[in-house]
C-alpha cells in the first residue's frame, strides 16, 4: 500500500462561463492556480482559506467531481481523471449545510440507498447501517423523515453516509458549518476517532480552533495557491514578531478602523461582530505597544474588555491571508 | 444481482421520495381529472362517443409521458437543487446506473396517472372500462412504462449537461404526445411527422396500450417494437451518460453553483 493517500501536482482549475445569448460575454475565473500537496496515509490534513480561496474547488478536483484544467492528482495511487471509478471506491465526501440528503426519506432509507450506490454487500448493509447510526447517535430516530432533523442531526447523517463504504480517504468540506457548539465538539471527536483508526482526512474549515485541535498539518490557501503549509505550531511562526491587542467595542466605524490601520507599528486590524459587540483585533510589531494609540483612536466609543495576548493560529492565518491580499492589491494598482 | 438490486431499491426509494412531495400530490390529483375531461369532451365534440375508452386511455398515456418527461428532466434538476446530483454521480457506478432508477421511478409514479385517469373517466363521465383484452392491457401498460423509463434515460443524459433543463422539458411535452398519437390518431397528422413517430417508443407504447384496450390490432408486435426502441435508447443513453458526465465534470455543471 502506498504511503501517500493524496497527491496533487500543479493542479489548476479555470471556470469558464457565458452570459447572454446575443453578444454573449465570456468570463474566466482561475479558482485554483497550481496546487501542490501530499497527504500521508492516516493523516488529518486541514485546508484553510477565506471564501473563494479555492478550497472547495481543490476538494472537488481531488474527489473527481471536477476535471482539472491542468496538473495531476492521485488518490491512493489512482489518477483522478483516468481511474475515476477506482478513486471513487476509496473516498467519502461530506459537505456542510442543509442540502445533500433526501429530505422526504428517513435516515435509514437515505443510508440504504447510498449503501446500494456504493456497492455495500447486501448481507452487510443492515449491520453497517446500524453501526453508523449508533456512531453518529441517530439510532432510535432512523425511521423519521430527514426534513424534521436539526442541522446537527443532518450533519451527522452526512457523515454516516460518507462512511458507509469504509473509505480510505474522507473529504470533509466545512462539516461543522452552522452546527451548534456541542454538536461541533462531537463532530470533532468523530473526525479525530476516524483519523486515529487510520482514515486519511482532508478537512476544510473556517474555524481555526477546530483546525488547531484536529489537524496534523495545515495548508493555507488563498488566491488559488497554497500560501503556507506546516503543522499548526509551524504555522504560528508566521505571526512571530507580532503581538495582538483585542478590544471589545460597540460602534466602531470604518473611518476609525482605517485610522487604526495607519498607526505606527500596526500590521493588521480587523473587526468582527460577536453577538451585540464588536471585537477589534489589532496585530502590531512585538516591540511596539500600540494600545494607548488604539484606545485614543477609539475615544468616544463604548468599550468593553481590552486584552493583550500572544498570537494564535488564527492570527497567523490572518497574517498570511492579508499578506496575499496586500500583494494582490499592489499588483492590481495601475502603473 | 447487485445491479438489479440497485435498480430496484433505487427506483422504489426515488418513487417514495417523489410521492411524498406536496406539489407532486397536488398535480397527481388534478391533472388526471383535467386530462380525462378534456379527452372525453374532445371525442364527444367529434361525435365519436363509442371511442371514449380510447380517449381515456390516451389521456392516461399523456399522464405517463408527462411524468416521465418532467420526472427525468425535473428529477435531474431536483437532484441539483437538493445538492444530490454531485453525491449520486460520485458513486463508483456507471452514471447510467445511477440515473436509471430515477427515470424508472418517474415512470412508476406515472402509472398512477393512467389508473387515476381511467377511474375519473369512469366516475365523472361514465366511460365503460371494458377492455378488449384485459390481460394484454395489464401487460402493455407496465411494458410501456418500462419502455418510457428507458427512453427517459436518454432524455436525462442531455439534462445532466444543462443547468436550465426545464426549458427543454417544457418544449417537448406537447409535441411528443401529439406526434406519438396518444390522443389523436397519427393518420390525421401531416405526413412529415410519420418518420418521427416511427422512431419514438412513445408511439409504439401508446399503440400497444390502445390496441389492448380497444382490440383494434395485435398488441404484442407494437409492444415489442416499443421495448426494442426503448432498449436502444437505454444503450444510447448509457453511452451518452458516460460521455456527458465527463463533460459535466469538465464544465462544472453537476453542482447548482
Amino acid at each position: 500500500m502506498s504511503e501517500i493517500a493524496i497527491e496533487a501536482a500543479g493542479l489548476r482549475r479555470t471556470y469558464r462561463s457565458r452570459i447572454g445569448w446575443f453578444r454573449p460575454q465570456r468570463r474566466e475565473v482561475e479558482a485554483v492556480r497550481g496546487v501542490d500537496l501530499t497527504v500521508g496515509n492516516g493523516e488529518l490534513f486541514g485546508l484553510l482559506g477565506p471564501n473563494g480561496a479555492g478550497k472547495t474547488t481543490t476538494i472537488k478536483l481531488l474527489n473527481t467531481l471536477l476535471i482539472p484544467t491542468a496538473g495531476t492528482a492521485r488518490i491512493c495511487g489512482y489518477d483522478v481523471v483516468r481511474q475515476t471509478r477506482e478513486v471513487r471506491r476509496r473516498i467519502g465526501y461530506v459537505f456542510g449545510g442543509d442540502r445533500g440528503l433526501y429530505d422526504r426519506l428517513s435516515a435509514r432509507d437515505n443510508l440504504r440507498y447510498f449503501a446500494e450506490l456504493y456497492g455495500v454487500p447486501g448481507r452487510e448493509q443492515k449491520r453497517r447501517i446500524a453501526e453508523l447510526l449508533e456512531l453518529v447517535r441517530l439510532d432510535g430516530r432512523e425511521h423519521e423523515r430527514v426534513e424534521g432533523y436539526s442541522r446537527g442531526m443532518r450533519q451527522r447523517l452526512h457523515i454516516a453516509r460518507g462512511l458507509l463504504h469504509r473509505p480510505r480517504v474522507l473529504f470533509l468540506d466545512e462539516p461543522s458549518i452552522g452546527v451548534d457548539p456541542v454538536a461541533a465538539r462531537e463532530l470533532r471527536q468523530t473526525v479525530a476517532d476516524l483519523a486515529a483508526a487510520g482514515t486519511t482526512v482532508l478537512l476544510t474549515t473556517h474555524y481555526m480552533a477546530e483546525a488547531d485541535e484536529l489537524c496534523d498539518r495545515i495548508a493555507v490557501i488563498a488566491g488559488g495557491l497554497i500560501q503556507a503549509l506546516g503543522t499548526p505550531a509551524e504555522l504560528r511562526h508566521h505571526a512571530d514578531g507580532r503581538r495582538v491587542l483585542e478590544v471589545e467595542a460597540y460602534g466602531v466605524n470604518d473611518a476609525r478602523l482605517s485610522a487604526i490601520h495607519t498607526l505606527p507599528g500596526v500590521r493588521q486590524a480587523g473587526l468582527e461582530v460577536v453577538g451585540a459587540a464588536q471585537v477589534l483585533t489589532v496585530q502590531s510589531d512585538a516591540g511596539i505597544d500600540v494600545q494607548a494609540d488604539v484606545l485614543r483612536e477609539l475615544a468616544g466609543v463604548r468599550l468593553g474588555r481590552v486584552t493583550a495576548r500572544q498570537p494564535t493560529l488564527e492570527d497567523a492565518y490572518v497574517a498570511i491571508v492579508n499578506r496575499v491580499e496586500q500583494r494582490s492589491a499592489a499588483e492590481a494598482v495601475p502603473v | 444481482m447487485r445491479t438489479l438490486r440497485l435498480i430496484a431499491v433505487g427506483a422504489l426509494l426515488h418513487a417514495k421520495h417523489q410521492s411524498r412531495s406536496s406539489l407532486e400530490i397536488t398535480i397527481a390529483l388534478i391533472l388526471p381529472v383535467v386530462q380525462a375531461t378534456l379527452a372525453v369532451h374532445l371525442f364527444r365534440a367529434g361525435a365519436e362517443p363509442d371511442r371514449l375508452l380510447e380517449a381515456a386511455v390516451g389521456a392516461g398515456l399523456m399522464g405517463i409521458w408527462s411524468s416521465v418527461l418532467f420526472g427525468s428532466g425535473g428529477a435531474i434538476q431536483n437532484q441539483r437543487w437538493l445538492g444530490m446530483l454531485e453525491m449520486i454521480m460520485l458513486a463508483p457506478r456507471p452514471p447510467a446506473l445511477v440515473i436509471l432508477p430515477i427515470t424508472l421511478a418517474t415512470a412508476l409514479t406515472g402509472t398512477y396517472a393512467m389508473v387515476a385517469t381511467l377511474l375519473w373517466g369512469r366516475l365523472l363521465h361514465g366511460i365503460p372500462l371494458t377492455f378488449a383484452d384485459p390481460l394484454a392491457f395489464a401487460v402493455a401498460v407496465p411494458g410501456c412504462i418500462i419502455g418510457l423509463g428507458m427512453f427517459g434515460l436518454l432524455l436525462a443524459s442531455t439534462f445532466v449537461l444543462m443547468r436550465n433543463a426545464n426549458a427543454l422539458t417544457n418544449t417537448l411535452e406537447y409535441p411528443i404526445w401529439l406526434v406519438s398519437g396518444m390522443l389523436v390518431p397519427i393518420t390525421v397528422l401531416p405526413g412529415w411527422t410519420g418518420p418521427i413517430a416511427a422512431v419514438l417508443p412513445t408511439t409504439w407504447g401508446a399503440r400497444a396500450v390502445r390496441e389492448a384496450a380497444t382490440g383494434s390490432g395485435p398488441v404484442w408486435p407494437s409492444l415489442g417494437v416499443c421495448l426494442a426502441i426503448s432498449l436502444g435508447c437505454l444503450v444510447l443513453g448509457a453511452l451518452m451518460m458516460t460521455h456527458v458526465e465527463r463533460r459535466a465534470r469538465a464544465a462544472a455543471t453537476l453542482a447548482l453553483a
